[in-house]
């Protein structure tokens, strides 16, 4: 006998991803999950946030690695709350991981939490957090075919975060390209370029993340 | 590599919806995965295996539809699998889409006794 199902096999993943968001929202904390290859800059992006930002915003950030407290004790030094999720070799933070974490932190505190994913373009697209913004960091390095290669993550990210852009006279990335091939996807998407070593562009960036705090 | 997680959800709402069938036994498990979910079939059965050993799924015969991505071009309308490195649309040269194919990740039905 044939029983219809038509159910969504990341369903449970999704539920719990909704629950994180209304905690969040209870709170007023305004979470941003931060996705990108590894080696990318999401840390360095984070420290140059934190840098910029932690005298008027409270910020708190989630690690996720599949071994090691190297970020976490990197962002600790700088006074932040921080905590580590080891997923023990599991590729991308999911929606109950990110539960377990929240619970470990004071939301009443924080304005802004940074959720830093597992480094890898491919299975954190696929696992909802409960986070309100889906950032994806690049870096020039890695090539402007990306889009390409690895088109759930550039769809479902509201932000791309292009680093290292103090590569560009050494590198051959094509920036029309790249925005062609993403804007035509996802039209709605904001790009931002900074290099996190020289500090180009980041302001950018850091006006955009006080406008979201603002209208939150 | 989040083959071992996707099957223990998939294993739970088969087993729920057995239940609710007031089956026996589940000998099938029909999946719709869109070609932009990163999903390796045999990883999925491998992992299956396991996991389903002591329930009434064991045994279970996994069917993979795999859906090709597709995209419809905002500008004319026609809707067309992307070529690989390339996301225009043939009609127009628009680079401007919208994917309505590929994203799928769902049990379509089980078969059970």
């Amino acid at each position: 006998m044939k029983v219809k199902v038509l159910q969504n096999i990341l369903d449970a993943n999704e539920q719990m991803a909704n629950r994180n968001r209304q905690m969040l929202d209870k709170e007023g904390v305004l979470a941003i999950n931060i996705m990108s290859s590894p080696g990318a800059g999401k840390t360095s992006l984070i420290l140059q946030t934190i840098a910029r930002l932690k005298d008027r915003v409270r910020i708190a950030v989630i690690e996720g690695d599949i071994a090691s407290t190297i970020d976490a004790d990197r962002i600790s030094g700088e006074g932040i709350s921080v905590v580590q999720i080891n997923t023990g070799g599991a590729c991308h933070l999911d929606a109950n991981m990110v539960s377990n974490a929240l619970d470990s932190l004071s939301l009443e505190d924080i304005d802004l939490l940074l959720i830093e994913n597992v480094g890898n373009l491919i299975c954190p697209a696929e696992f909802k957090t409960g986070a309100h913004k889906r950032m994806m960091l690049l870096s020039i390095p890695e090539g402007d075919d990306k889009p390409y290669k690895y088109p759930l993550m550039f769809t479902q990210s509201e932000v791309i975060v292009i680093n290292k852009i103090d590569f560009l006279p050494f590198l051959d990335f094509d920036f029309t390209a790249f925005h062609r091939a993403v804007t035509g996807l996802n039209p709605n998407v904001k790009i931002f370029q900074v290099s996190c070593k020289t500090g180009e562009g980041i302001e950018e960036w850091i006006s955009w993340l006080e406008s979201e705090l603002r209208g939150y | 590599m989040h083959e071992l997680s996707v099957t223990q959800g998939m294993l739970d709402i088969a087993l729920e919806k057995a239940k609710e069938a007031r089956a026996s036994r589940i000998t099938g498990i029909n999946l719709v995965i869109g070609e932009m979910s990163s999903i390796v079939d045999d990883s999925v059965q491998f992992y299956f295996d396991f996991l389903s050993r002591d329930s009434i799924a064991s045994g279970a015969t996994l069917s993979f539809t795999r859906i090709p991505m597709q995209v419809r071009c905002r500008n004319c309308g026609l809707s067309f699998t992307p070529d690989k490195s390339l996301w225009s649309c043939p009609q127009c040269s628009e680079w401007d889409v919208e994917v309505i194919a590929g994203r799928e990740f769902y049990i379509d039905s089980i078969e059970v006794e």
